[in-house]
């Protein structure tokens, strides 16, 4: 409840006050195993699985760009091996989480921010709370946990096909043989390239899925209402990866 | 009982409810009439706790809702249920789902929750929907499930918020239908309305909600025979208010 004193508070008191209750309902939604746990495989196969032909479509189409990218970059300056190397570590550390994050920001996000939306203004959101539930419980954390959980996956499916697209490419268009791109791959990667991929993408389905959720809850008025919605989970999704990559460069590079 | 106690609730600038109080008998229908946009429906959600006031108390069988935790909210919303508007059905479950949904949350064993579903579908004349899906149903039939919804709890009162809104006339009489029967099996009943016919059929007694206050509170004919013109327009929907002699 907001007194009058509290809104006469300092901007900066609002905020920790803020902050602190955020912190105190999450804490609160998460405890409550017994309401989210039948709750997240279902969301884990919506959010997931459904996802994995888009991701593996950007895939295929990154390793092929990069592998004739490197080549046109490599040809009379570096052994030409090194492609096989900038395929991997580009799809593994960067461009496979990145790319998969933004496609499922769309994907995930907008569903997320639409569906809950949707409920918010038909009054689904209040009929759950009067049968009992916590929305946080019932509609956030099932979706949050199920994108942290299937992002890395997805991300690590993107991954390999990006790599096998991108050594198809080499040894097809490129004058390159599969050794000399296994060469490459094999030469500079690190166990490291891999996990800090998987790290980064299990972070951005975390900030996809509560993006989506807080938009969605946050939802006013009808059809224009849920529309706008989605459009901000998807931008502040999109926002989000972004600052996480950089934030996760900064902290683990 | 619920007792509302000079009840105020703003959104921004705007103050819907100024000081409301209102007192609403045990195994009795009360019926909130008003214009659109009082905040009738704000009121109700006030009651169950989805809203909370800026000021004043609301106190649902002694329990003030302002000081209940988690648990007592949630104890509190099994024993108030809620028919919403529009029904507020779960669009991605079925019927006999949604109702599930409710008892589920009561961790009732599973023979007794389906003897619940079946006793209240039943009751509001739905059996043979439990599989259909919301927008298989009309309008009619999504309030009845509704109500089978908040019945299935057996709560010791209902809200019921604009229960006929868009309804044809046999089917508002089958709700007002639902209404009475639901009070005769002890159910408090607190409807909110502007559908006069309605109103007058289920009502005990009327309360006026006019610019954020109770106006009149009375039985029927009470109502009926007010002096007061703001609600004798509004009984009779006249476009003016009765002039003054």
């Amino acid at each position: 409840m907001h007194s009058p004193a509290s809104l006469a508070a300092p901007w900066w008191r609002r905020i920790v006050s803020q902050v602190g209750r955020s912190t105190l309902g999450a804490g609160r939604a998460f405890g409550d195993v017994k309401t989210w746990r039948s709750l997240v495989l279902v969301q884990m196969r919506r959010l997931g699985v459904d996802s994995l032909p888009i991701a593996v479509f950007i895939a295929v189409f990154t390793g092929i760009v990069l592998a004739l990218l490197s080549s046109y970059i490599f040809t009379g300056a570096v052994p030409l091996y090194f492609v096989g190397a900038l395929v991997g570590k580009t799809i593994m550390m960067e461009l496979g989480p990145v790319l998969t994050g933004m496609a499922l920001a769309g994907r995930v996000g907008a569903s997320i921010a639409a569906e809950l939306g949707s409920m918010r203004v038909t009054e689904q959101v209040d009929a759950l709370e009067t049968l009992g539930y916590e929305a946080p419980s019932y509609l956030v954390v099932p979706r949050v946990l199920a994108a942290t959980l299937m992002f890395p996956v997805i991300t690590a499916f993107a991954v390999a096909v990006g790599v096998i697209s991108g050594w198809i490419t080499a040894i097809n268009l490129l004058d390159l043989t599969s050794q000399e791109f296994v060469k490459g791959l094999q030469e500079f990667y690190r166990f490291k390239d891999l996990w800090f991929g998987l790290l980064k993408s299990a972070s951005f389905g975390a900030a996809v899925a509560l993006m989506g959720c807080l938009m969605g809850l946050d939802a006013k008025g009808g059809a224009e209402g849920v529309g706008a919605a989605t459009t901000r989970a998807v931008v502040w999704g999109c926002q989000s990866i972004l600052v996480l990559d950089a934030f996760w460069a900064l902290v683990l590079l | 009982m619920i007792e509302l106690k000079n009840v105020h609730k703003r959104f921004g600038k705007n103050e819907i409810l100024k000081g409301l109080d209102l007192t609403v008998p045990d195994l009795e229908n009360t019926v909130i009439i008003g214009y659109s946009g009082t905040g009738k429906s704000v009121l109700l959600k006030c009651i169950v706790g989805l809203l909370r006031p800026e000021e004043g108390t609301i106190a649902v069988d002694h329990r003030i809702v302002a000081d209940l935790d988690r648990d007592e909210l949630a104890d509190l919303r099994g024993r108030v249920g809620y028919v919403f508007q529009f029904a507020a059905l779960f669009d991605s479950m079925t019927v006999e789902e949604n109702i599930l949904l409710a008892l589920r949350r009561r961790g009732l064993p599973e023979a007794e929750m389906h003897e619940r579903v079946r006793e209240a579908l039943d009751m509001v004349r739905m059996s043979g929907t439990e599989l259909k899906y919301p927008a298989e149903l009309s309008g009619g039939m999504r309030k009845r499930v509704g109500l089978a919804r908040a019945m299935a709890l057996r709560p010791a009162h209902i809200l019921y918020d604009e229960p006929t809104t868009g309804l044809d006339p046999v089917t508002s009489a089958v709700m007002d239908q639902l209404m009475i029967r639901t009070r005769d099996l002890g159910v408090t009943g607190v409807v909110v309305t502007h559908d006069m016919k309605s109103a007058f059929a289920v009502a005990d007694r009327l309360a006026m909600l006019y610019e954020g206050t109770i106006r009149q509170v009375g039985t029927v004919d009470e109502m009926r025979n007010s002096d007061d013109p703001i609600v004798r327009q509004f009984i009779e929907g006249r476009p003016e208010p009765e002039a003054t002699t």
